[in-house]
């Protein structure tokens, strides 16, 4: 049952360009594609470590400026005498660096997250976010500032020396992004679902317990941090090469605020949650505009919000999961093995 | 404090060795001057009024608190400074007197949790989906079978944690501890709120934990238990040892009987508690 719905879903994700010949709804599609991998890697951490981090933005951002920055080149007087030079890099080697630069921040927080937890550590990732933002915004020299960082090479694909062909188009883009958001959720999927993951949850759900079995707290909260900026940054940079143009707007609260919406109303800790809270929250705003005037579109988007969280309170996913249950039979086969995490039918008999 | 009449076990080296620990909150004492050691293969229980400091001796030994004084050493290592997770990874493991599972997950899924030493596999290999990763994946799962079959509870292993009888509930604490694969088990009052019924039945898995050559000290009030399976039994009142020796020995304890029930009262005391 599980997999003919994989099955089903990916077709239909395959072949989108094939029928939605409209090039506008295939660019939402493909700006949803890259916030729902951001809301993917943001569930890693608060949905499976359970860390709220209110500054996952950060990690895009820097994904974004980095891979930008380096397949632009640029030249840096840093003192009289220094001067610090990068010609411009390829675009795939530049994304690879995003992705590394974005990772190794998330090493940073993860080592504070060790110190600082509940409230401080959503402080501490506000703060980052912030001072990311500042420094983008400031230091103008490397970042131009307000004046945004444009003309971006685009990616390209092909063979190196023989033939290369640009992506200019929104049908290579999509599918690149869709590659990219199998690719990171195959990752998170396949360190959720092992010893590794298990780790992670114990430590959400009972940290006392999960130490006196001897799991390492600091280890596995830097690992999910690592790896959850580093699948932040795979998106900035798919962001910065399909848009092309990036500000310091992109360190913005309310990108940070959309990521967290995607992944509660979806469904923490579920690995199908962020990407339909992904998919409902990055075109439900497109479909508003369609009929409703500005202020009436965001009103809806808040009332159906309030909706979901009220009604749902584990997420969509869950919902769905205990419903179908309800009603059909269990999802997944019987084996005690798959990694729960939300049962809300259950919760309730307690 | 006389010398300890070491007549269970008395040519064993010990294991844990608790010098001269003290643990201070602020101005509270809530241990003084511990000094106890347990021996290879012994069951030893910690008894004493509530608030005697019993927990906190717990909490001393698995790295939970840091001692104000003294030191603790398991088979020669100091612990005192080590984090939790470096404890349980010499093999001392420890339950929680407040129930303590994993709510929300399944019983296998929770004694997968406490296997989690069992497993070397990196996060490396787990992204790479590594042959080997899935073979420790297997074997990991037939441990997770096996010890729900030796606690006796494999026939609730697809429900939640949480969900379970209290009495269950206890024994998936001890089974998850287990699952880590202790050399030493520290229980935390396992049968408080269990019936006699369930009592007797967790003393009888006691006696078989102990054949696994698992050395266990343990904290009780239920005296029956305490009587029952213990080689020895140290008594701690405000945070300082009134009494050690064998059970016969300790119910007739003077001094113990007037920790329980203050003065007037022989006999009955210690056998009631």
């Amino acid at each position: 049952m599980k997999t003919a719905l994989l099955c089903l879903w990916l077709a239909v994700l395959l072949t989108v360009p094939l029928w939605l010949t409209d090039l506008y709804f295939l660019h939402i599609l493909i700006t949803t594609g890259i916030f729902t991998i951001a809301a993917m890697s943001l569930n890693l951490l608060l949905g499976f470590t359970g860390q709220l981090s209110l500054g996952h933005v950060a990690f895009f951002g820097i994904g974004a400026y980095t891979s930008a920055l380096l397949s632009l080149g640029f030249d840096l007087q840093l003192t009289e005498s220094y001067r610090f030079a990068v010609a411009p890099k390829p675009v795939w080697l530049a994304f690879l660096a995003g992705i590394v630069v974005a990772g190794f921040f998330g090493w940073v927080i993860g080592r504070i997250s060790f110190k600082v937890r509940g409230a401080y550590f959503v402080i501490v990732t506000i703060s980052f976010a912030e001072v990311v933002r500042l420094v983008a915004l400031n230091w103008v020299d490397l970042t131009e500032g307000p004046m945004a960082l444009s003309a971006i090479p685009p990616f390209t694909f092909g063979i190196p020396g023989l033939w290369e062909e640009t992506i200019y188009k929104k049908q290579p883009n999509y599918y690149l992004v869709l590659g990219v958001a199998i690719l990171s959720y195959l990752v998170i999927r396949r360190l959720v679902l092992s010893r590794v993951g298990r780790a992670m949850i114990a430590l959400r759900e009972n940290e006392p317990l999960a130490t006196s079995v001897g799991i390492d707290v600091t280890r596995y909260l830097i690992l999910a941090a690592v790896v959850s900026a580093a699948i932040a940054g795979a998106a900035g940079g798919l962001y910065a090469h399909y848009v092309r143009i990036i500000d310091p707007d992109i360190f913005l609260f309310i990108y940070t605020v959309t990521m967290v919406i995607m992944v509660i109303t979806g469904g923490k800790g579920t690995l199908a949650g962020p990407i339909v809270g992904g998919l409902i929250f990055g075109i439900l705003p497109v479909v508003l505009r369609s009929f409703a005037g500005p202020e009436i579109q965001w009103i809806i988007y808040g009332a159906f919000m309030i909706l979901i969280v009220f009604f749902l309170p584990d997420g969509i996913v869950p919902a769905i999961r205990s419903w179908w249950e309800g009603r059909v039979g269990p999802l997944a086969e019987p084996e005690p093995a798959e990694l729960s995490n939300a049962r809300p039918a259950e919760r309730q008999a307690e | 404090m006389s010398a300890i009449p070491n007549t269970a076990a008395p040519v064993l080296e010990p294991v844990l060795e608790i010098e001269h620990v003290a643990v201070h909150f602020g101005g509270l004492v809530a241990v003084a001057d511990m000094n106890f050691a347990v021996h290879e293969g012994e069951v030893v229980s910690l008894i004493g009024p509530n608030g005697a400091g019993k927990t906190t001796a717990f909490n001393v030994i698995t790295g939970f608190l840091r001692p104000t004084k003294g030191r603790i050493r398991y088979r020669g290592t100091v612990l005192t400074g080590l984090r939790p997770h470096e404890v349980a990874d010499l093999g001392v493991v420890r339950t929680f007197q407040k129930t303590s599972v994993f709510d929300t997950n399944t019983v296998f899924e929770n004694i997968l949790i406490g296997l989690h030493r069992r497993g070397r596999c990196t996060a490396w290999e787990t992204l790479l989906g590594l042959p080997r990763v899935r073979a420790e994946e297997k074997r990991l799962r037939e441990e997770a079978v096996e010890i729900l079959e030796f606690v006796g509870i494999a026939r609730r292993a697809s429900e939640l944690g949480g969900a379970l009888p209290y009495g269950e509930q206890r024994l998936l604490e001890v089974a998850v501890a287990l699952a880590a694969r202790p050399s030493l088990l520290l229980l935390d009052e396992p049968v408080s709120g269990m019936n006699p019924a369930e009592t007797s039945s967790f003393m009888r898995l006691l006696a078989r934990i102990r054949a696994r050559n698992i050395t266990v000290l343990l904290v009780e009030h239920d005296m029956r238990m305490v009587m029952g399976v213990s080689d020895r039994v140290v008594v701690l009142n405000h945070g300082k040892i009134i009494a050690e020796g064998p059970p016969a020995a300790i119910q007739q304890n003077p001094e113990v009987i007037r920790a329980y029930l203050g003065h007037g009262v022989r006999g009955e005391g210690a056998k009631r508690a």
